[in-house]
């Protein structure tokens, strides 16, 4: 209990101070009958620093590391270098071990990195204001569909079938208590048709670019047919990355932008924490869910930085709050503004197009394969593949030879028959040639 | 000449630090700091990258066409910039936060160490579950510690933070009453709870029916049990309350919430207080979200990232979101297909794109194993005692509107010491910032006038908690012998003086816009 300051000289002294004479006396408001003793729990005493790193290690252990195998997973997650001083920063006790910035005047580093990222993520996507983050990419889609039902005051979602199958879910599930969703069919490697289905009662309609399969979607045709019918266009990006070489939603009519911010600063990590980039059109500014960062002056004049228009959230308004979100994901959105500074303009492009490259290389490689062919005629550093065999059981026999080759369609969508043999395959800058050869050897054995 | 402590010079003579503006802005090691777009400039970069050439056949016409605005710099400007922001911040690392309600403590190095193992920090979601069973048994873990720490059955664990989790526990609640085939519009949510609960209770499509406190900063159980009725769906209570106080009708509640066929949620932001303990499960609690952060101590990080899985009653255990984590002869096994569910299992639906939020998870767990059981229950009864230890202390000098105590794990002032003074609870926490302190928490609960909240949590010495009692005592006395000198104005030795949070809000400037620069001559 190396954590614990107190002696028991230290504890006797306080209950002395307090006038009690055991600490038990400070617990008298708990009905005694629900204290139960220690022996209650079925759980191990306290450990020491070393036996705790020895136990979590060999738990880490029984994991195949991304950076440990030829790697081609994605589908909404993605492997990419993160640069050491990335770590190194967001590591600094004064960023790590703050809190929400309740006190501006000893806050203003969190509340001027809020600030970049707005910003950042405003010219990222095209659009002219954006939150402080939200958790994810997924929750950021369903708050996004609720802000455009409160908008447009219509109950209706129409969602692409090109937008991941567990974002569609996590929409389901919050977009259902206030409306209805209806999701569109699914066509790999081709635009549905959701002109058909946008109607009177259609809130917004939701589209993924590069979508699931990898698929580049036209936005602006799809905002164009959307605006017609009064319903707005919900873009998601679930790679940010793209945004470097592709055509930022803002500049296609988009009029919320929802995307998943992993790729940039922050690792895999199993699937969290991420942070949900969210950003739309000044005149819908008040309807944002999330927290906000605004410029001020101090009482000496000075630029600085405040949490602003909390007049929409959950502690001022409580049941008429914009959103119940009371957080953001601060240290993964610091992540994020100091990796993209890193980048810059330059770096992002040119790590953008080398994603590209690396990802048009492996689909040539491995569409010369027997048994395979290519889906996704477009793609950024994704694309989705047939295989001549079921690929759940080709990701599982590759797996068993050390190769994480992608993630099979029916992992995400395990309804539809037609989908069985699709595997999602993703290449980054991290995918080196020996990778991208090693995964053509071994599809050309089994398939 | 001004003093410190150890007696030794602050300042030299009659001049004041204020008083002499320096040529650069700065102040020493105080640096003012530019935004960054305002330090790059185009074509430099932090990073070396290859510049490949690129066919567009397959980008679908889609090519950017502009540019982005970022702008470019090298790894030491960015490195150099993000080391003076983190200077201007406060942090628990670098004094006592006794922010009430929301439980700074120490946050272990170890944690961070052992969440950044590749293992863990570079493994993705959707590899194939053969070679993540070392996560998805953390995982399982993991939900051993919060059921047993509960008593409780079973446990949700995507909920990416405490007010996520709260959505969870009532879309649970929504979704056993619907398979009971009722329906239930109204939540009763009492006054002193914290804001987000009637937020999410309305965001789950309830209306919220509040619940007035009594006089000694509790539930009023009359009242309560006057509005329970056959269209309540839950009750939403948080205990130890945001008075700092423990619910002691808490068991008769559960009775009277279940005898009307409504279900009991439970806010566990102050799981801290009892953890180790207390069994929730024991007090007829049929859904509870847990704050790792706050009970675990994961790092805040200035705003999150959190998580808040939430523990569940046999009733609700059914309707928990996907995805499953089973257990069987074949390993680890996470269910995402509904054709797959064991028997009994009816998800609601899914809280979030993956598995929730492991790099909390990894930490949390490390914190649980460091501390053991043992551990967790000490950390619960000091931080009730440091918590007491301060009311105790500071009760005759600042007013505390619920008498003498016991509080759990936070004490509760008002601001009756400060009638007559001129001085606000803001200006006096803006003093405590010159004073080299976190201000506590102001103005919450609601419930209570000028409310000043103080989370000392275990973490601290004694020696650090009379320092804090000392500085304390001192601004109150000043306050209340009109000496009011430290508070005008405060703070006066921040980064930032007092700054303009109406000015910010009615004209709001949410991000950096170039400015136009002037045409150069010819």
């Amino acid at each position: 209990m190396r954590y614990h300051p107190l002696t028991t000289a230290d504890r006797t002294a306080m209950l002395s101070k307090i006038g009690v004479p055991a600490v038990d006396d400070l617990f008298k408001d708990v009905p005694s009958a629900a204290v139960v003793p220690l022996s209650a729990f079925d759980l191990p005493d306290t450990k020491g620093e070393l036996e705790v790193d020895r136990a979590l290690t060999r738990l880490a252990a029984k994991n195949t590391a991304a950076g440990a195998a030829p790697f081609f997973c994605g589908a909404g997650a993605y492997k990419h270098h993160v640069p050491a001083a990335v770590d190194h920063l967001i590591q600094r006790s004064e960023f790590l071990t703050s809190y929400t910035p309740y006190q501006p005047e000893i806050a203003q580093g969190t509340l001027q990195y809020m600030f970049e990222f707005q910003t950042q993520v405003a010219l990222l996507t095209g659009m002219e204001v954006a939150n402080a983050s939200l958790y994810d990419g997924s929750t950021a889609t369903a708050e996004a569909v609720l802000m455009a039902q409160r908008i447009t005051r219509r109950p209706k979602a129409i969602l692409s079938g090109g937008l991941h199958p567990h974002y569609a879910e996590t929409v389901e599930t919050v977009a259902a208590l206030s409306g209805q969703v209806q999701r569109a069919p699914v066509t790999p490697g081709k635009a549905e048709d959701l002109a058909s289905l946008i109607d009177s009662d259609t809130a917004c309609v939701v589209v993924q670019s590069p979508d699931v399969f990898g698929l580049i979607r036209d936005l602006k045709s799809v905002a164009a047919i959307a605006h017609a019918k009064g319903a707005l266009l919900i873009a998601v990006v679930t790679e940010v990355v793209s945004l470097g070489l592709l055509e930022a939603p803002g500049f296609q009519d988009a009029d919320i932008v929802a995307c998943e911010g992993q790729s940039i600063g922050n690792g895999l990590n199993f699937g969290g924490p991420y942070v949900g980039l969210f950003a739309t059109r000044e005149k819908f500014l008040r309807q944002m869910p999330g927290r906000l960062t605004g410029e001020t002056v101090d009482a000496s004049g000075k630029r600085g930085y405040v949490l602003t228009l909390s007049t929409r959230e959950q502690h001022i308004r409580r049941e008429k709050a914009t959103s119940n979100i009371c957080t953001n994901s601060g240290l993964c959105c610091l992540a994020f503004t100091i990796h993209l500074s890193l980048l810059g303009e330059e770096g992002l492009t040119r790590l953008a197009r080398l994603n590209h490259a690396k990802a048009s290389a492996l689909a040539d490689k491995l569409a010369q394969v027997k048994g395979v062919s290519l889906v996704t005629p477009s793609f950024f550093n994704e694309f989705t593949i047939e295989l001549s065999k079921p690929a759940a059981e080709v990701v599982d026999t590759l797996a068993a030879k050390g190769i994480l080759a992608g993630v099979p369609a029916s992992r995400l969508l395990p309804h539809d028959e037609h989908l069985r043999d699709l595997l999602i395959v993703a290449a980054t800058e991290t995918t080196t040639d020996e990778d991208a050869d090693a995964l053509a050897t071994a599809l050309g054995e089994i398939l | 000449m001004t003093m410190n402590n150890q007696g030794r010079p602050t300042a030299p003579g009659t001049i004041e630090t204020n008083e002499l503006p320096t040529i650069s802005g700065d102040r020493g090691l105080d640096h003012e700091e530019p935004l960054i777009f305002e330090i790059g400039r185009d074509g430099h970069a932090g990073v070396d990258l290859p510049d490949v050439q690129l066919s567009e056949t397959r980008l679908a016409g889609q090519r950017r066409k502009g540019a982005i605005g970022l702008p470019g710099l090298s790894e030491p400007e960015v490195i150099r910039h993000y080391v003076r922001l983190s200077r201007m911040n406060y942090a628990i690392d670098s004094g006592l936060y006794p922010l009430g309600s929301c439980t700074m403590k120490h946050n272990p190095r170890l944690n961070e160490k052992m969440a950044r193992l590749p293992g863990f920090g570079d493994l993705h979601p959707l590899a194939p579950q053969s070679t993540t069973q070392g996560a998805l048994q953390l995982i399982s873990d993991l939900m051993k510690w919060l059921t047993t720490l509960t008593g409780m059955p079973a446990v949700a664990m995507s909920p990416k933070a405490g007010a996520h989790g709260e959505l969870c526990g009532l879309l649970a609640i929504r979704a056993a009453i619907e398979a009971r085939g009722e329906t239930r519009k109204r939540i009763l949510v009492p006054e002193s709870a914290h804001g987000t609960n009637p937020a999410t209770a309305a965001f789950a499509g309830f209306t919220i029916d509040e619940v007035k406190g009594t006089a000694d900063g509790r539930v009023d159980m009359a009242e309560l049990e006057g509005k329970l009725g056959p269209d309540v769906a839950a009750i939403m209570l948080t205990n130890p309350n945001t008075c700092g106080l423990f619910e002691r009708d808490i068991r008769h509640m559960a009775d009277a919430t279940h005898k009307a066929g409504a279900y009991f949620y439970c806010d566990g932001a102050n799981f801290n207080a009892i953890a180790g303990r207390v069994r929730p499960g024991d007090l007829g609690i049929d859904a509870m979200h847990i704050n790792l952060h706050k009970t675990f101590s994961t790092p805040h990080g200035g705003g999150g990232p959190g998580a808040g899985p939430v523990v569940l009653s046999a009733a609700l255990a059914p309707f928990a979101p996907l995805p499953l984590l089973v257990h069987d002869d074949k390993g680890f096994r996470l269910i995402e297909d509904r054709d797959e569910l064991p028997e009994g299992a009816k998800p609601f639906g899914r809280m979030s794109a993956f598995h929730g939020q492991m790099g909390m998870f990894v930490r949390a767990l490390s914190y649980m194993l460091s501390h053991g059981r043992d551990g967790v229950r000490q950390a619960s009864e000091d931080a009730v005692l440091s918590a007491n230890y301060i009311l105790a202390s500071l009760k005759d000098v600042m007013s505390a509107p619920f008498g003498d105590g016991p509080c759990m794990h936070e004490a509760l002032f008002d601001d009756h010491f400060l009638d007559g003074t001129g001085v606000t609870t803001l200006d006096f926490a803006k003093a405590m910032i010159d004073e080299g302190y976190h201000p506590m928490t102001m103005y919450f609960p609601l419930v209570v006038h000028g409310a000043m909240l103080i989370e000392p949590t275990e973490s601290e010495s004694k020696e650090s908690l009379d320092r804090f009692i000392h500085v304390l005592r001192e601004l109150a006395l000043e306050a209340r012998d009109k000496k009011t000198a430290r508070f005008e104005g405060a703070p006066r030795l921040a980064p930032r003086r007092r700054l303009d949070e109406t000015a910010a809000a009615r004209k709001p400037v949410l991000r950096w816009k170039k400015k136009d620069l002037p045409q150069a001559a010819e």
